[in-house]
């Protein structure tokens, strides 16, 4: 099991400390051309979790490749890229340009315009652009998530990251939408009964490995994901309230599967699937 | 980086609106004046932002504006309470001044009493809604006070150091007429150490992001 961080949650080479105790740094999401993102308000706290409008905020394609990219492989930690884009081309251009790295494809950012073209469609074009291990990270706003992971399965994807953000509103005292971009991705610790559901549908569907991530607040919220039929977990808001939650949530989550008898995560994986017997 | 450490709470006073959180200090650096932590806010998602009001010995304190769920839990804490407490973070001011003048605007005065102990307590500007914000004052002892509608460019005089910290329409009233005034900033901000992008403000033209680049900055 590798413990990640979710893609746009920490910024490794202003917080080094905070992605070495990771197994592995996913990156902000990557664009072809450079994006300054959405104008402030971008962050919105609720009762029960956040709202983001960042709007993938990055240098663009070229100067990630020439800049950023050199700069994240000194911290000693394996690579995830998040690539993103607003076009099939988009994507697969960018993946094509990498090398040495895993993959995750952004196929569900609600804080852009998407790409018009299906989720299957993006995976099969970057399949054919690229050998590098490619995990699609899939919304859970969706009727039949077993169904996308099957066709992005079907189009060439390696993994899954589920799941991203959900579509939100928060109003101010004057009932304006607080965020400028008016909407934004809700996470943190409301967002984790539909990550469970959503890796709990996948892992019926497809036997990829599955990324769990969503409201992961401690070592039994990480046990839960992996009892549904999460292979790694990753942190999302967490990160902004504790830039010590990974070395925590590991150990939170060595005693968890101590507690439930289970010698490793491996043992644990998948165990909300089977029946019980009396 | 800093660390990250549960403190105890030594207790809250109440100052006209606002209340005085003193935290046992532990082995917290509390940093340079205009610098910020991370304070846990019970029950909430997210920690707050709180520049460093005062730094007496084996405390660290913070004055809330208790306006909204998290400034209201953090004021509801009691003596013996334990809180995470992330910092110090960011640029505070510089404090090579030859002729300082403080300017605190309603909370904004909140990293001023910290600030008026490193430069030697120079004169101080003080700007509130009310006679009840005014209360506030009574933290830096012998400022000029305003109350609405009188405010602080009002009074300002010419030729000063000027370290401010207030309401954006204040400080933007400062920076028209002291270009060069150091001004701490305020943003939402979700996490205080630069990963979450929400914090961003536009400097030179670029948007930045105010928990690294800032709190304070100075336009010139």
């Amino acid at each position: 099991m590798l413990l990640l961080n979710a893609s746009g949650c920490l910024d490794a080479l202003t917080a080094p400390g905070t992605a070495q105790q990771l197994d592995a740094f996913v990156t902000k999401t990557v664009t072809p051309e450079p994006r300054e993102g959405n104008p402030p308000v971008r962050i919105a706290e609720t009762d029960f979790g956040m709202l983001n409008a960042i709007g993938l905020a990055n240098p663009g394609r070229e100067r990630f490749i020439r800049e950023t990219l050199p700069e994240l492989r000194l911290l000693g930690r394996p690579i995830w890229v998040s690539v993103g884009g607003f076009s099939t081309q988009d994507y697969a251009e960018t993946c094509e340009q990498l090398e040495d790295v895993t993959i995750e494809l952004n196929l569900s950012c609600p804080n852009v315009d998407e790409a018009p073209e299906s989720a299957a469609e993006i995976v099969a074009a970057c399949r054919a652009a690229t050998g590098l291990p490619l995990y699609a990270k899939l919304s859970p706003a969706t009727w039949d998530i077993g169904e996308s992971a099957r066709a992005v399965e079907a189009a060439g994807a390696d993994g899954l990251s589920l799941v991203n953000t959900l579509r939100g509103l928060a109003l101010d005292r004057n009932l304006h939408p607080t965020l400028a971009r008016s909407t934004g991705g809700y996470s943190g610790p409301a967002l984790r009964p539909v990550a469970l559901a959503a890796v709990h549908a996948c892992r019926r569907a497809t036997q990829l490995p599955i990324v769990g991530m969503g409201g992961v607040q401690s070592g039994r919220d990480a046990l839960e994901l992996i009892a549904c039929g999460a292979n790694h977990v990753a942190l999302g808001t967490v990160l902004f309230a504790d830039p010590e939650a990974p070395t925590r949530v590991r150990a939170e989550l060595a005693q968890e599967l101590a507690r439930a008898g289970f010698s490793s995560p491996e043992n644990a994986l998948s165990v909300a699937h089977e029946r019980v017997v009396n | 980086m800093p660390r990250r450490e549960s403190l105890r709470v030594a207790g809250v006073e109440p100052i006209g609106p606002y209340s005085l959180l003193r935290l046992n200090r532990g082995s917290v650096d509390p940093g340079t004046p205009g610098q910020f932590f991370m304070l846990e806010a019970p029950g909430r998602v997210l920690p707050r932002a709180l520049s460093l009001c005062q730094a007496p010995r084996g405390e660290l304190t913070f004055l809330i504006d208790p306006v909204g769920p998290g400034t209201i839990a953090l004021s509801q804490l009691e003596a013996g309470d334990q809180i995470a407490v992330f910092g110090p973070l960011g640029n505070g001011f510089r404090l090579d001044v030859p002729r300082p003048l403080l300017v605190g605007g309603g909370i904004g005065i909140a990293p001023l009493p910290y600030l008026a102990e490193a430069l030697e307590h120079p004169p101080a500007i003080l700007g509130f809604r009310t006679e009840f914000h005014a209360e506030g004052a009574v933290l830096i002892p012998n400022a000029e006070v305003v109350i609405d509608p009188v405010l602080v460019t009002d009074v300002l005089p010419a030729d000063r150091d000027v370290l401010a910290c207030g309401p954006e329409p204040m400080l933007e009233a400062i920076r028209a007429r002291v270009p060069d005034a150091q001004l701490a900033w305020e943003a939402p901000m979700a996490c205080g150490y630069g990963a979450c992008y929400g914090c961003v403000v536009e400097i030179d033209g670029e948007l930045k992001r105010l928990c690294v680049e800032g709190p304070v900055l100075c336009s010139s």
